[in-house]
């Protein structure tokens, strides 16, 4: 099979799988391999002395989460001597936005490929302010995740056995077509989410205080569908990975220290360098010097085809990439450059319903020096803090580069 | 001593990321301190507090309030930039109006799918591979770069050949479609007259000429400065020609270059003979075998190329005799020059060189070939007959025809032979009668079914041969005679003219209707010239493979190959 050929394959596996949410497991039990003292993270492998303050922070939080660690102090110890195993998401069918921490008593949407079979994972989204994905592990931090694994999870699987579980792709498409990029923006998504969910949550409701919290806490969080889409993501990825001669990616993750990729036909190895630092905009009262290098597994979205892939359809947050709606069109437009297809179910009305740029090809970002965008939200650097800003990153043009080495020492055929 | 300033806008709703924008460039203002500008929710309302922002009226206000808080060096400062927010808002609103720049071809043409050609200028090493993606998405190419190799040039007309699209270059500077000038053309007038030329400049001081005589330009292809060599064969002014041949917009064609190789000239003449329009013929370093020749004009420069080019569109209908007429058929097909005159074989040559190539002679000029062996004729041989070398020890041919009678029926006997071409040159010192001589070979070569005899007479009617009873004689005996020698071969030129190499695939008519909408890859003036002639154009932000770096280039162009 030509690159071309394995390419094509791959693309079609990515855009034909069909993302649906299945279900809401407790990690331990629903990730294969999560078990006893470990930790799930995101982006590629990291040891805890090269963390950076949020996932270190994060991991201290999971650990007083688990009860394995009385304090901080101690948690930190923990990790530092090799107490708690580390391990990245995408190692167990995993994403998680920002550190991506997740740990055996979480609980995790569980969503499946109705076209392949294969399965992903995510946590679920804690909302805003102070929570563990940027690294904060104070009581009320560690009190909401309890909230969401003991109370909310249970009701929203009920909820969605129910509803016979909820069509993420289908989701994806129409928040594209409500002002959703599908990363930094997700409250058309959302609201759909909640739409779905609503009238489940209402019928298996034991508790009306508890539902009450729930819709609530659902409908104040714009971020609230960014999990399960990030795992449908997740799902059509893993689809495209592992065909032979396919030079397209699979997997771009940061840990808030390097940036990684994984590439169809490369099998499981990372390609890595230090992450950037985002371009963006900051809150109130915080600048670049104090944001954290790019994090987290979010740039699932972008290898799938949307998040800034998609900004064509997102003119409400076009500051990201100047400030124009022709600027977004431009990041979109950009990106048909180094992919090999056009997605033939997540469309840009102001396109004219063309699909979005879809399959990256590090042959193509190698030739044309044209790295993938990245919509990203930014941390503080210290653990805790939480988000400083939004903006736009790109991985290291060196990791396509030796990607494409390793692709051209690969074994003939 | 800082001071703080509110302003609450009650109900209204901005995007949180509009509302940063406006907080940084709030930030920037003179005097400013800090800024926050945040829908009033409680957590925004907290980060206010955190950053010691949070007023009194801030923290009264509601979730759906836009509430704007200014930290200045004084109340004065705080207050004029807070003055200042309408404006920045609106500031948004002026949208950088730059269009897309792909990276890619492909993403280019997805911009403008109509856009029939594609400019290229990347540096010449790059160029083949550009043109090459273009013929391939099926646009017609101008190929500004220089510096492309030969071989590149000759594959890439030949892919354009078989796709019935043109390669104009490389080092193509100027050509003019459908009224837009591509590369360093004048805004010249339009009109009936089409230009076809190797050289840019050539065609600039032809256009612009015939522009200040009044006349206007249809179309302009350029070809390059090596299309008339003997390896590129004239690949694209052989398309140029038949596509201006069809073109009703185009009444008369001027051909200018610099040298051709002499069978390029041939067949490219040839084929301009075949498109039933005047056809003004100026190329540099190319001696013209004569002012006409049939529908060609050959001009001296392109002044007069110009002038040419206006009289004949203002004189259209004068065209010349069609060649397809009288060529001869089947293996006779080569002309033999047997001649006493070593000027007129000379002239034979000049005369003749539009029409036939290669020409072999004893005495070649440039472009001839010598001829090896004297004894033998190859394909079109001119023959001098008084050369040095063939009178040692005998009459020269004027006086003595008995060489030239021999060689006469040693050439008549070859099946190759399709004319045989005679001076009969008369007046003082010459042979007292030489059609009597000559008429008797003649009538047996007519008898036998040999070639065709041409006789251009040299003689005054005061000569004592008679001029007129020696043409009779001749001609009664079955030769073609002439009173004017270079009639004579003015009318084998009209014969000898073989039939042109076709035309793989016609280029289509429609790739010079306009609207014209092109994509440019590399020199961006040639973006803006197209964009200001108000044609539609992408220009394609093109850059090295891999940035340059040779060692992933190669490994791209491996990976490319194992395709």
């Amino acid at each position: 099979m030509s690159i071309d050929e394995a390419n094509r394959a791959a693309l079609e596996r990515m855009t034909s799988a069909r993302p649906v949410l299945a279900g809401v497991g407790v990690a331990g039990e629903a990730i294969p391999g999560l078990q006893g003292r470990m930790l799930l993270h995101a982006g590629p492998p990291i040891e805890w002395e090269r963390m950076s303050g949020p996932l270190k922070g994060a991991v201290i939080g999971a650990a007083l989460l688990e009860g394995w660690a009385g304090d901080d102090q101690e948690a930190a110890e923990l990790a530092a001597s090799g107490g708690i195993e580390l391990a990245p998401c995408h190692h167990h069918g995993a994403v998680g936005p920002m550190a991506g921490v997740t740990s055996p008593s979480m609980a995790v949407y569980v969503v499946e490929n109705q076209e392949g079979g294969n399965r992903a994972y995510s946590n679920l989204n804690e909302g805003y302010g102070k929570v563990l994905r940027y690294g904060a592990y104070a009581p009320d931090v560690l009190d909401r995740l309890r909230f969401l694994n003991l109370e909310m999870a249970p009701l929203l699987g009920e909820a969605l056995e129910q509803t016979g579980g909820i069509d993420l792709r289908a989701l994806i498409a129409e928040a594209l077509h409500m002002g959703d990029e599908g990363h930094n923006r997700n409250k058309a998504g959302s609201l759909l989410f909640l739409k779905q969910l609503a009238p489940a949550i209402a019928r298996v409701a034991g508790d009306r205080e508890i539902a009450r919290r729930v819709l609530a806490f659902l409908g104040d969080n714009a971020l609230a569908v960014l999990n399960p889409v990030m795992a449908a993501c997740k799902v059509m990825a893993d689809a495209a990975h592992g065909v032979e001669r396919s030079t397209l990616v699979t997997a771009m993750a940061r840990n808030g220290t390097d940036f990684g990729i994984r590439v169809s036909g490369l099998g499981d190895e990372w390609f890595t360098a230090p992450a950037a630092t985002p371009d963006g905009l900051y809150f109130s009262g915080f600048t670049a010097a104090d944001a954290n290098p790019d994090i987290g597994d979010s740039t699932i979205t972008e290898t799938a085809g949307i998040g800034a892939f998609a900004m064509a359809a997102a003119p409400a947050i076009v500051s990201f990439v100047s400030g124009t709606p022709k600027d977004a069109l431009h990041s979109t437009l950009e990106m048909y450059d180094i992919t090999v297809g056009e997605h033939p179910h997540f469309t840009i009305p102001p396109l004219d319903f063309r699909g979005t740029p879809v399959g990256i090809d590090i042959r193509k970002v190698v030739e044309l020096g044209v790295t993938p965008r990245v919509n990203t939200g930014i941390a503080h650097r210290e653990p805790g803090v939480g988000q400083v800003g939004a903006g736009l990153v790109r991985p290291p043009k060196e990791i396509f580069e030796r990607a494409l080495v390793a692709f051209a020492d690969l074994p003939a055929r | 001593m800082s001071a703080l300033v509110t302003d609450v806008r009650h109900g209204e709703y901005a995007d949180s990321i509009v509302l940063m924008q406006l907080q940084a460039a709030l930030a920037r203002e003179p005097g400013v301190e800090d800024a926050a500008v945040v829908m009033a929710t409680p957590a925004n309302l907290d980060l206010l507090a955190e950053s010691g922002l949070l007023t009194d009226e801030a923290a009264a206000a509601r979730p759906d309030d836009l509430a704007i808080v200014v930290k200045g060096a004084s109340r004065e400062t705080a207050l004029s930039a807070l003055a200042r927010v309408g404006e920045l808002m609106r500031r948004r609103g002026e949208a950088d109006d730059a269009d897309f720049r792909p990276r890619t071809l492909r993403s280019a043409e997805r911009l403008l799918p109509d856009a029939g050609w594609v400019l290229v200028s990347v540096p010449g090493r790059y160029a083949g591979g550009v043109a090459r993606e273009a013929l391939a998405l099926g646009r017609h190419v101008f190929l500004y770069s220089d510096n492309v190799p030969l071989e590149e040039e000759v594959e890439l007309k030949r892919r354009g050949a078989e796709r019935g699209l043109l390669v104009m270059g490389p080092d193509c500077g100027t050509a003019i479609v459908g009224g837009v000038g591509l590369g360093f053309a004048n805004r010249v007038r339009r009109g009936p007259i089409g230009v076809v030329g190797a050289s840019g400049t050539g065609i600039q001081a032809i256009t612009t000429r015939i522009d200040a005589l009044g006349g206007g330009i249809s179309q302009a292809i350029g070809t390059g400065g090596r299309d008339l060599s003997a390896e590129v064969g004239g690949a694209t002014a052989r398309q140029a020609l038949d596509l201006l041949a069809r073109d009703p917009e185009t009444e008369v064609v001027v051909l200018v270059s610099k040298p051709p190789a002499p069978e390029v000239a041939v067949d490219l003449l040839a084929a301009a003979r075949r498109t039933g329009k005047p056809v003004v013929v100026q190329l540099f370093g190319w001696v013209p075998p004569a002012r006409r020749q049939g529908n060609l004009l050959f001009a001296a420069g392109t002044s007069d190329a110009a002038a040419l080019a206006v009289a004949a569109a203002a004189d259209s209908g004068a065209t010349g005799a069609d060649p397809a007429s009288g060529r001869p058929a089947g293996k006779r097909r080569f002309l033999r020059a047997l001649l006493a005159g070593g000027t007129l074989a000379y002239e034979t040559q000049i005369g003749l060189r539009a029409a036939a190539a290669p020409l072999r002679s004893n005495v070649p000029i440039a472009g001839s070939l010598p001829l090896e062996d004297l004894g033998r004729s190859v394909g079109h041989t001119v023959l001098d007959l008084g050369a040095d070398e063939l009178t040692v020890g005998r009459a020269h041919p004027m006086i003595d025809p008995d060489l030239r009678l021999r060689r006469l029926r040693q050439e008549a006997d070859d099946p190759e032979a399709a004319f045989l071409l005679l001076d009969v040159v008369l007046g003082e010192g010459a042979h007292p009668d030489p059609a009597a001589a000559l008429a008797p070979a003649v009538e047996r070569i007519v008898a036998a079914g040999g070639p065709e005899v041409v006789a251009g007479l040299v003689g005054a009617p005061g000569d004592r041969q008679q001029i007129e009873e020696q043409m009779e004689r001749l001609r009664a005996a079955g030769t073609t005679v002439f009173d004017d020698f270079a009639a004579a071969l003015g009318w084998l030129a009209d014969r000898l003219t073989p039939e042109p190499t076709p035309v793989e695939r016609p280029v289509s008519l429609d790739s010079l209707r306009p609207p014209l909408a092109a994509l440019n890859v590399g020199l961006e003036l040639f973006y803006d010239s197209l964009v200001d002639q108000g044609a539609r154009a992408v220009q394609v932000e093109w850059r090295p493979p891999a940035g340059g770096d040779e060692r992933l280039a190669a490994i791209l162009r491996r990976l490319q190959e194992d395709e």
